[in-house]
């Protein structure tokens, strides 16, 4: 459970600077018995997590450095976990799209993007019958993944296919943020940046989605490396390397600091970092598009080139619904399962989001909790 | 009178043996009993009078050539072509050789009248040497009477208004040279034939060359049927340039070819260098004093400093021969006075083959030696330093002693900095190099930019370094470098080991326990006649 504390808060600051992942012991994150999630109204059911992933937003929300825009659509306490693959009461194998759009916050009618379908784009989230909250995990109201047991609005339910085992189906959910963003990508060449969990599904959902695509990417350690390559990208480069990369395969002119005349139509930030955005536009061709997919945070960056060069920089949060059925199809027919790379019971959540921290460097992909064996999860 | 080169067997007797080690040195004890160290010969007796020697080539031309003066006349168009900045190595003290011809030259053409004349540096796709540079190497008086004109400048393989295409061999090979130069009525090419490789056609025919033509005999199929450089009449390299003469020859393109062989005295008989070229037994007190002071100095400078030292050093070559005339007759005279100095006879191919790298190698003079020319100078210029058989057996082991730093001149050479990083992290292999990304970096806008107005080697250029090494590759079970950078030497697709004896424990998993083992005791220049 994650609480409004702000000594503890500071604290995580300093020591998530200090070490990633570092905020878990001394912050406002903590492991406790507490009751289970009411059911909010009509339409909402138990959910039993079996695995939840630890995402890079619940990193930076455990290490203190996510920023102060989301304090109005987050209620405390909440319990984290919104990659989240569970049971029903009757047994149903379920994976949740965490966003909580109109429809779960019983708002009517909805509001115009959901009603579009874009639940993504829900200009509601601090409405409704719910705790303010974009996400379940992030919302008082609905519990999250990390815990043995949440609600969920039947909206946000999608089934399992049998055949799907629970580490395949625990990768639905950031499948789909990555099946989402590669939709938005329409360049014959793409600069991707980063190559942790979202950036290796978002390689493979790029490829699947445009196979002539020039795919160059960026990875720091070398199992990021052989995946990137594996899940579709052509070149792969280290992140001091992608410039000189970009301007060899675009064939561009390069000036005496490094700046390129030309560059990429496309970049994909799945970092989200000051350099990386720094990078991002340095690498755009004059006219391209960069796509924020990485939670980015406060951030100073030189927006010049934006400016003189005509770079659009656009943002890519979560999903739509039917981006989860592309995403159902991307795990499977790649078995992405095989990202999970370890899994940890909720005790060693400390453990947990250590090895999430440093993921990369251990060479890890994806770390998630495994409550299946929870002695709770069947006494609720 | 000097000594010949020599094969010592190694015994328990045989003291540490030195190794170059880049902008370093080494001192390593081979095992006795497998071992032995090729040497090369000492230094030649240089000519007394160069001068003189230079003259009378002029007036007595070999093979089918007038001399000089009976080629000139009033009002016609004269190119005089001379070697660039990648020979000799290290650059020779001044005057350079290129001057002395080249001054002795310009006598008999003023002589003649001719005032139409252009002197071209013939470097192919390296990079274009600096206004110092070329000072240095055809003299002041001759720069200045030139070069303020526009008379004396760098070839340009990438100007499309000054290339002439002059036809195909019979293979197919495209001919495209310096348009100034093949418009000449006679075409002058001054020659330092540093090793056997240099000079003939490949002079003309690839030093004022455009990428067009240079692809047709540096790639990796004609590098593969090159065993090896050093030996002309078993070179595919030299086939095809021989071919292209035959083209030049029959456009109507006259060559007056001028060739000039160089002594190995390439750290000189007294100062501190001197040492480099003394055999280790031979060493005095002074000899070990004077190289422990040496070496514990190198290392405790940083490299920048280091580097200038080393980069500083101008060699005391004497000048051997000096042949002038018809292409082909002078480059046979010449081919055997550079083996004359250079060529040991040694009995039978090895197990494993020492090599320590210098600091220096034809590309990176007052640069840096990147991995790629690491690789380059190991596989593709010591490996070949053979005639008959490669002095390492297929399938043996070749140890190189070397820092390997990750580390690239950015003026110099920035497609290296991409090969590097960009192909090389794909593939090692030359062919799938060529086939996937050759074409992209030969006519990549901004290398050509580099290339023709800054100081940088051609976009192509890190490739055909690699090709150069194409033979080797594929000939040798295992490639190790002693002191490397790990995970340069990695990427270059070899293997570090931290000491020579880690390099062959190495070595013995696949050449065997009781692997035999050659050192090339190079620098100074020694070739293996593997008999």
């Amino acid at each position: 459970m994650f609480s409004r504390q702000p000594a503890k808060f500071a604290a995580a600051m300093v020591a998530g600077r200090l070490v990633p992942g570092g905020g878990a012991k001394v912050g406002p994150l903590a492991l406790r018995d507490v009751d289970p999630p009411e059911l909010p109204g009509p339409g909402w059911v138990r959910v039993r997590p079996r695995l939840a992933g630890i995402c890079g937003s619940d990193l930076a929300t455990i290490d203190g450095t996510s920023s102060r825009w989301f304090e109005p659509i987050v209620s405390f306490p909440f319990t984290p976990g919104h990659e989240v693959v569970g049971d029903l009461d009757d047994g149903t194998r379920v994976v949740v799209v965490p966003v909580l759009s109109c429809v779960a916050r019983g708002i009517r009618p909805v509001c115009g993007p959901c009603a579009e379908g874009h639940i993504n784009h829900c200009e509601r989230i601090g409405f409704g019958d719910l705790e303010p909250g974009l996400q379940c995990g992030f919302c008082e109201s609905t519990g999250g993944g990390w815990s043995t047991l949440m609600v969920a609005h039947e909206s946000q339910l999608v089934p399992v296919p049998a055949e799907l085992s629970d580490e395949a189906a625990v990768l639905i959910e950031p499948t789909a943020c990555a099946a989402h963003a590669a939709s938005l990508v329409h360049a014959g060449q793409v600069a991707l940046i980063g190559s942790g969990t979202l950036g290796l599904l978002t390689i493979a959902a790029l490829r699947r989605a445009r196979p002539e695509a020039d795919i160059l990417a960026t990875a720091k350690h070398p199992r990021q490396r052989d995946l990137a390559k594996e899940l579709g990208a052509d070149t792969v480069v280290a992140p001091g390397e992608l410039d000189r990369l970009v301007r060899a395969r675009t064939g561009s002119m390069r000036l005496d600091n490094g700046q390129l005349g030309g560059g990429v139509e496309a970049v994909v930030d799945c970092v989200g970092s000051a350099e990386s955005i720094a990078q991002a536009l340095r690498i755009a061709a004059p006219g391209g598009t960069i796509h924020a997919v990485g939670m980015p945070g406060v951030t100073t960056v030189d927006l010049t080139p934006l400016w003189q060069r005509e770079v659009a920089l656009k943002g890519t949060y979560a999903y739509e619904r039917a981006d989860f059925d592309t995403a159902a199809v991307l795990v499977q027919d790649l078995d992405l399962g095989c990202l999970l790379s370890a899994t940890y019971p909720l005790r060693r959540y400390e453990d947990a989001i250590a090895h999430a921290a440093r993921a990369g460097a251990r060479g890890a992909v994806k770390i998630a909790f495994d409550l299946r064996s929870e002695r709770e999860r069947d006494h609720i | 009178m000097p000594r010949p080169g020599f094969v010592l067997d190694v015994d328990r007797s045989t003291p540490p043996i030195l190794f170059h080690h880049g902008e370093s040195l080494k001192l390593e004890r081979l095992p006795a009993g497998r071992s032995r160290v090729l040497y090369p010969a000492e230094p030649l007796e240089p000519l007394d009078d160069p001068d003189a020697a230079i003259r009378h080539a002029l007036e007595n031309p070999l093979g089918d050539s007038a001399p000089l003066r009976a080629l000139l006349t009033p009002g016609m168009k004269l190119t005089i072509a001379f070697d660039d900045i990648s020979l000799p190595l290290p650059p020779m003290r001044r005057p350079d050789v290129r001057q002395r011809v080249i001054e002795a030259v310009l006598d008999v053409v003023a002589a003649a009248g001719v005032d139409d004349v252009h002197l071209i540096a013939a470097l192919a796709l390296h990079r274009r040497m600096t206004e110092a540079e070329l000072r240095h190497a055809v003299g002041d008086r001759v720069y200045d009477a030139f070069a303020p004109q526009g008379l004396l400048y760098n070839h340009d393989a990438e100007d499309p208004d000054n290339l002439a295409f002059i036809g195909a061999t019979p293979h197919g090979e495209e001919v495209e040279i310096n348009k100034r130069a093949a418009e000449s009525d006679l075409i002058v090419y001054v020659n330092i034939n540093l090793v056997s490789m240099d000079g003939g056609w490949k002079s003309t025919a690839t030093g004022l060359a455009s990428y067009r033509s240079l692809r047709h005999h540096h790639n990796v199929k004609t590098m593969r049927a090159s065993r090896s450089f050093m030996d002309r009449h078993q070179s595919e390299l030299h086939s095809s340039n021989w071919r292209m003469g035959e083209v030049l020859k029959d456009s109507g393109i006259k060559v007056f070819q001028i060739e000039t062989t160089l002594n190995n005295d390439t750290f000189g008989t007294s100062g501190p260098m001197s040492v480099l070229q003394k055999r280790e037994w031979e060493w005095t007190a002074r000899d070990r004093a004077t190289f422990i002071g040496m070496k514990a100095g190198l290392d405790r400078l940083p490299m920048k400093a280091r580097r200038k030292i080393f980069n500083s050093w101008l060699a005391p070559y004497g000048i051997t021969s000096v042949q002038a005339g018809e292409v082909d007759a002078v480059h046979e005279v010449t081919t055997d006075n550079v083996f004359k100095q250079q060529l040991v006879t040694i009995d039978g191919q090895t197990d494993i083959l020492t090599m320590g790298l210098p600091y220096i190698c034809p590309y990176n003079v007052s640069s840096i030696m990147n991995p790629i020319l690491v690789m380059c100078l190991g596989l593709g210029y010591f490996f070949n330093m053979y005639r008959g058989e490669p002095l390492v057996r297929e399938g043996g082991v070749l140890i190189m002693s070397h820092p390997t730093p990750w580390e690239f001149h950015p003026v110099h050479h920035p497609s290296y900095i991409d090969f590097f990083e960009q192909v090389l992290a794909e593939t090692t292999d030359p062919i799938e190099i060529e086939s996937r990304y050759e074409k992209q970096y030969a006519e990549d806008e901004w290398y050509r930019h580099l290339y023709r107005t800054s100081h940088a080697y051609h976009g192509v250029h890190p490739f055909y370094m690699w090709y150069w090494g194409s033979h080797a590759l594929a000939h040798l079970g295992k490639v190790i470098i002693v002191g490397g950078e790990p995970r340069s030497v990695r990427r270059l697709g070899f293997t570090p080991a931290s000491t020579l004896n880690d390099a062959l424990e190495m070595a013995s998993d696949v050449v065997g326990r009781h692997a035999t083992i050659t050192h090339l005791h190079n620098p100074p220049i020694v070739m293996a006649d593997v008999t």
